[in-house]
């Protein structure tokens, strides 16, 4: 429901347009037949010496979990990651160019890329494309220049660089709990905390969002995969 | 557009304008006469779940009233008593089935009512659910043919009827859906459990199960509705129709779920992958 383009205007649609249009669910009108969505919930916060970054495991299409334990936090470099929202065919080739781009780089320059780069070159191709593309996107990583970056780039393809960003359709249920409960300069573990229980009550309201929590912590030091089993959230499933 | 407030609930409605457009989406459109027709659900619940077991019938529900993809209500009932005997539950539009049970209720506090005794163990005209279940498909058939249904499967459980019209000892479990097809059945799911509860139920279905093993059938199925449907909830309802206890419907309760698999806890979108599934 949230995630949707602006609807087009209906006045100038033939019936036939109307009705096809109708015919759809709300969810699933922009995919192509057949299409999976990460529907999902995805969220990154920045703090002292690197990043966190959270996903839900849900993949749908329509309302059938097409995957319950997927993993939406990809690896674009060493210390570079990105959690993918929208279309899952659309973000899996996303990823795959940047982080093709990225080693080329990296060979080039002899050095760990920026995570400023890795964002940059993601959102060219969001934004070059963006008629074609469903993609939602957060770019976080650790780099020797900037210590932990975090850039949010949304559907049309903007790159918006944020100390928290959140993504995907179950985001809009959580940005008053983060607006409230966000505070800078957190440690490592404040902003895991952090984006646990935001991610747990995200999925406890939004039904493109569900099943296990994935974090990332990248530092210096490396990169810190954990999981959390979907029945041992810090809030829900079912919640109030 | 004038609002109307009418016994018969969503029976009738005038409206002036003959189509309301928003920015979103058609909610109501009109008919030739200007009367208003229902044409998408707004508030749903999920699958409903039915099986026949030993010694009566039990059906199964999760207590989400979902708002499109969000999770709005979530201690909702979905499973009813009509009278002393008989259960429905419904999927679909939820002000729908909160319409039709009020509806049901009214018919059979009617029948209380009006019977040769007002005292409980002289109440042998109490409507059985094959009853209940044939009197809804009227109601469900009439409103399709309107083109403005009640939008709900609904699941009646209970006794059949014996000829002399008194309700039998013998268990009933049948579906009427929202164009009013009705269907009777050993076992039956509305909506996702149709695809999903229903070849699980067929699959370990015995007529002598026990009540026991009917339950923990139902949970099952419940459990992996929750993994798969989006629109789905762990917090979940069971409800008995039995010859000695009556209706009994359980308070809510959660489910526990299963994601330790080695295949679920590993990353999958390191650097030598595609980017994850």
């Amino acid at each position: 429901m949230f995630s949707q383009p602006l609807a087009h205007h209906q006045h100038h649609q033939s019936l036939a347009e109307a009705d096809a249009y109708h015919g759809k669910s709300a969810e699933t009108r922009h995919l192509k037949p057949g299409e999976l969505s990460t529907g999902t919930t995805i969220m990154a916060v920045q703090f002292n010496g690197g990043v966190v970054l959270c996903a839900d495991s849900r993949v749908s299409t329509g309302s059938y979990v097409a995957n319950r334990a997927s993993d939406k936090i990809a690896q674009l470099h060493d210390h570079i990651w990105c959690c993918r929202s929208g279309s899952a065919a659309d973000t899996q080739a996303l990823t795959d160019y940047v982080k093709h781009y990225l080693s080329q780089l990296a060979i080039e320059t002899g050095r760990l890329p920026e995570v400023k780069v890795a964002a940059h070159l993601m959102r060219r191709l969001c934004y070059q494309n963006k008629d074609y593309l469903m993609a939602g996107v957060i770019v976080g990583g650790w780099d020797p220049v900037s210590n932990g970056a975090v850039y949010n780039i949304p559907l049309g393809g903007a790159c918006i660089p944020m100390p928290f960003a959140l993504g995907g359709s179950g985001s809009t249920f959580i940005y008053g709990l983060v607006d409230a409960e966000y505070k800078e300069n957190m440690t490592k573990d404040e902003a895991l905390a952090l984006v646990r229980k935001a991610v747990s009550h995200a999925m406890a309201r939004d039904g493109s969002s569900g099943g296990i929590i994935r974090t990332l912590v990248a530092t210096e030091e490396g990169n810190v995969k954990e999981f959390i089993s979907g029945n041992k959230l810090p809030y829900g499933p079912a919640g109030w | 557009m004038s609002l109307s407030l009418q016994s018969g609930g969503s029976s009738s409605r005038v409206s002036a304008s003959s189509f309301s457009a928003t920015g979103t989406g058609i909610v109501a459109a009109a008919n030739a006469a200007g009367n208003q027709v229902t044409t998408r659900p707004i508030t749903t619940g999920t699958s409903v779940l039915g099986i026949k077991y030993r010694n009566g019938v039990m059906l199964a529900a999760d207590t989400l009233v979902s708002y499109g993809s969000l999770a709005k209500y979530k201690n909702a009932r979905r499973l009813l008593p009509v009278n002393s005997r008989t259960l429905i539950g419904a999927s679909g539009e939820y002000s729908d089935l909160q319409s039709i049970s009020d509806l049901l209720i009214a018919n059979a506090l009617e029948d209380r009512c009006t019977a040769d005794s007002l005292y409980e163990e002289d109440n042998t005209n109490e409507e059985c659910a094959k009853e209940v279940w044939s009197y809804l498909r009227a109601v469900m058939y009439q409103r399709r043919n309107k083109m403005n249904p009640l939008w709900n499967d609904v699941i009646v459980a209970g006794f059949q009827q014996n000829p002399d019209g008194s309700t039998s000892d013998t268990p009933f479990l049948g579906t009427v859906d929202k164009i009013g097809t009705a269907y009777e059945d050993d076992m039956l799911a509305t909506g996702f459990g149709g695809y999903i509860a229903l070849p699980l139920m067929r699959e370990k279905y015995r007529p002598d199960m026990e009540e026991g093993e009917a339950r923990a059938l139902l949970e099952d199925c419940l459990r992996i509705l929750f993994y798969r449907d989006c629109r789905a909830l762990n917090r979940v309802q069971i409800a008995k129709v039995t010859k000695e206890g009556g209706v009994l419907v359980s308070e809510p309760y959660e489910l526990d779920t299963f994601w330790d698999y080695k295949g679920y806890v590993s990353t999958k979108a390191g650097m030598g992958t595609d980017g994850g599934w």
